[in-house]
């Protein structure tokens, strides 16, 4: 035990004078998480629309300020006619339109469903879905018994009463609010703890045999596993202090809701720093030089892990092969984890499965990375 | 008394390269043994291999009554190793390096403390304990990775070309404190290009691509090879006589140290044939002594291909 404070103490003591290293474990992370994070909300900000106002009543103008004023959408045009919608839309001009029907005010006032077409540029399915879904929301919010209707593509649109019967959904069920920044950011932040961990323990190993000096400790009675423990637990802690500071940014900067328990939240990143640290030292152990661990580690483990984390695609849309291949991928859990406390509120009833999963992945990922350390090192 | 270190038949390859070829020795106890040779002789490897940081292809090694391979951690606790490439931190300082290691070769305070003191003094640290490794000059670097290494009174110490690019000055201190090691017990094998720091050694094994060439002590090595057809001929037109008997096929090697020719003949007893070439040149002034080998010498004569002139 004495001898494994003695490895952690070197630690930090290497780390203190490292000044790119503090400034990558300390600075990066925030950096990272607060533009990766205004960058996933702005673009969907501002989406050029043109607006359709057939009825022209109180109620519609009311509503259609709800979508001029949401800070989503910017009008580019109000035309009279539908037919023009389809110029605004292919040129470009704006990539979605909303129509408002004749009678809508006159049903809203009847307690029937009046309803309110949304149409968007296709081309872009990114935007327009999540047009389509704050458009929804700002509807629903005005007045719950609006029915939204989506037109896929306006060919389809002849005239105002000839509007497709397609009533979008409501994409984010558990971001009723839908700002995206609440659905991404915590996305962010397992990005950010998983980047930083991986990058700094796939270096802390290699770095030692590229400058010669696991030789001197291999020939001490330090135990390999007390060497090990002893690189470790320093990367533990910061890792810990990572999860602090992104959670300080998510919540204090970007405002976004940590409906679940902070406990769970950081007994999980822990599990999953676990997860990283492994992962990183198996890189660390196969690799000979500095530069060799960071290709790898960026290629090889973080890249692949980033497409099939669910993070840029989600996981629905992949071919059922990758999609079984991402039962592999720890970060995938942890995702579902994160987000899962912050939207949801869940708690360790709600996670056990991918509690389970990421465990099972992180006693694998350790003792293949123990062993590997051994092998390389005689 | 056991000895310290017991070597058979081993065997170290790198693919199909066979950088320590089966060689076999024994170390005594408390002695200071030097394994002498050129680049790439296997020095190293055979060094690694006793400490346990590179398996051997083939053979068995008793280090401190311990078999190697098997009982890995117990040799671990009686050696103490000193790489060739420095290597300790550079990123910490002296004191760190020297409660780090004092650490993790498990002193206790009380002892860290009468070591770090001891490596100070004997490294010649004095003031420049809280100074980076990294900002020492090198012998200075090398005195302290060897304190580093006997922090916690190793049975056996290896040191692989400890001396290697330090000024003869701080050489002559290393070797002092290899001294007052010795004087302590330890046994210690050291390895090095210098033949002038075999003398130092109570033992020496001379290495050559991969295997050992000659084992002895100075002197019973010089002993061994006291008729090595070696002679030195005195005179006042050294380059002259060097081209003259350059020239003969029977003299193998020649060279020039300031108004002596040494030469090394192929058999023994030339002088005559010496005398009658010199003589027949024109060359007047000169005298001609059958020398005693130097390690060099022998060292020299060992490694040379078989059958082949030098120079060639
Ligand atoms: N890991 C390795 N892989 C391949 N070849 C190696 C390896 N280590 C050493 N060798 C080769 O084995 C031979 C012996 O090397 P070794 O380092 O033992 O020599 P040495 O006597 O210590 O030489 P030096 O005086 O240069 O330190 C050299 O030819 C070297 O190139
Ligand atoms: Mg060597």
């Amino acid at each position: 035990m004495k001898r494994i404070l003695r490895v952690v103490k070197k630690e930090f003591l290497q780390l203190r004078r490292d000044k790119r290293m503090f400034g990558m474990l300390f600075v990066a992370p925030v950096l990272q998480l607060i533009l990766l994070g205004y960058a996933a909300t702005v673009d969907v900000k501002n989406i050029p629309i043109v607006i359709c106002d057939l009825d022209n009543t109180k109620e519609s103008r009311e509503l259609l300020s709800h979508f001029t004023s949401s800070g989503y959408f910017t009008t580019v045009a109000y035309i009279d006619d539908v037919n023009q919608v389809d110029y605004y839309l292919k040129s470009g001009k704006a990539g979605m339109a909303i129509i408002v029907p004749v009678h809508f005010g006159r049903d809203l006032q009847a307690g029937r469903t009046p309803q309110l077409a949304v149409i968007a540029d296709g081309s872009d399915s990114n935007t327009s879905g999540i047009g389509l879904s704050y458009a929804s929301t700002i509807a629903l919010n005005y007045a719950r018994n609006i029915v939204v209707k989506r037109a896929e593509s306006y060919n389809l649109i002849k005239n105002a009463n000839d509007l497709p019967q397609v009533v979008a959904q409501t994409r984010a069920w558990y971001n009723p609010d839908l700002e995206s920044v609440n659905f991404m950011v915590p996305a962010v932040l397992v990005m950010v703890l998983m980047v930083i961990t991986l990058t700094i323990t796939s270096l802390a190993i290699v770095k030692e045999k590229e400058n010669g000096t696991i030789e001197q400790i291999v020939v001490t009675p330090l135990h390999d596993l007390e060497f090990i423990l002893g690189k470790m637990i320093p990367f533990i802690l910061i890792g810990m202090v990572e999860v602090l500071l992104v959670l300080f940014v998510s919540v204090y900067v970007f405002h976004v809701p940590l409906r679940g328990n902070v406990i769970t939240l950081l007994v999980l990143s822990l599990l999953f720093i676990m997860v990283a640290l492994g992962l990183g030292l198996l890189v660390s152990s196969i690799s000979k030089t500095q530069q060799q661990a960071t290709m790898t580690a960026q290629f090889f483990v973080m890249m692949p892990m980033l497409i099939l984390s669910g993070f840029i695609f989600p996981i629905e849309n992949m071919p059922r092969l990758f999609q079984y291949i991402t039962y592999l991928i720890p970060v995938r859990y942890f995702m579902e984890i994160v987000r899962g406390i912050f939207l949801k509120g869940d708690g360790f009833a709600d996670l056990w499965p991918q509690t389970l999963a990421l465990f099972a992945i992180g006693v694998v990922v350790l003792s293949m990375s123990v062993y590997t350390f051994r092998r390389s090192i005689r | 008394m056991a000895p310290a270190i017991r070597a058979h038949d081993l065997t170290k390859k790198f693919g199909s390269f066979t950088a320590v070829d089966s060689i076999s020795f024994e170390i005594e106890e408390g002695k200071i043994i030097g394994f002498i040779g050129a680049n790439g002789a296997g020095k190293s490897t055979t060094i690694k291999m006793l400490c346990g940081l590179t398996k051997p292809t083939s053979g068995v090694m008793e280090v401190a009554g311990f078999d190697v391979a098997k009982h890995p951690e117990k040799v671990r606790e009686n050696i103490g190793y000193m790489s060739q490439k420095f290597s300790l931190y550079s990123d910490l300082t002296v004191k760190e390096n020297i409660e780090f290691y004092g650490g993790v070769y498990g002193l206790s305070r009380n002892e860290l403390k009468d070591r770090l003191s001891w490596v100070i003094e004997v490294a010649d640290l004095k003031g420049r304990e809280n100074l980076l490794t990294s900002d020492l000059p090198l012998g200075w670097r090398q005195r302290l990775a060897l304190g580093c290494a006997v922090l916690h009174h190793p049975r056996i110490v290896f040191l692989d070309e400890p001396t290697s690019g330090v000024d003869p000055v701080v050489r002559d201190k290393f070797w002092q404190l290899i001294g007052q090691l010795s004087g302590e017990g330890a046994t210690i094998i050291v390895t090095t290009h210098h033949l002038e720091e075999a003398e130092f050694c109570e033992n020496i094994l001379m290495m050559h691509l991969g295997r050992i060439v000659v084992n002895g002590s100075p002197e019973g090595i010089r002993k061994q090879f006291s008729d090595l057809p070696l002679f030195e001929i005195e005179t006042a037109e050294p380059l002259k006589v060097f081209n003259m008997v350059e020239q003969e096929s029977w003299i193998t090697d020649a060279a020039i140290y300031g108004n002596n020719v040494h030469v090394y003949a192929e058999t023994q007893g030339p002088v005559e044939a010496l005398d009658e070439v010199l003589k027949k040149s024109g060359i007047a002034d000169f005298k001609i002594v059958k020398a005693a080998p130097t390690l060099e010498d022998i060292f020299v004569k060992e490694t040379r291909p078989k059958g082949r002139a030098p120079n060639v």
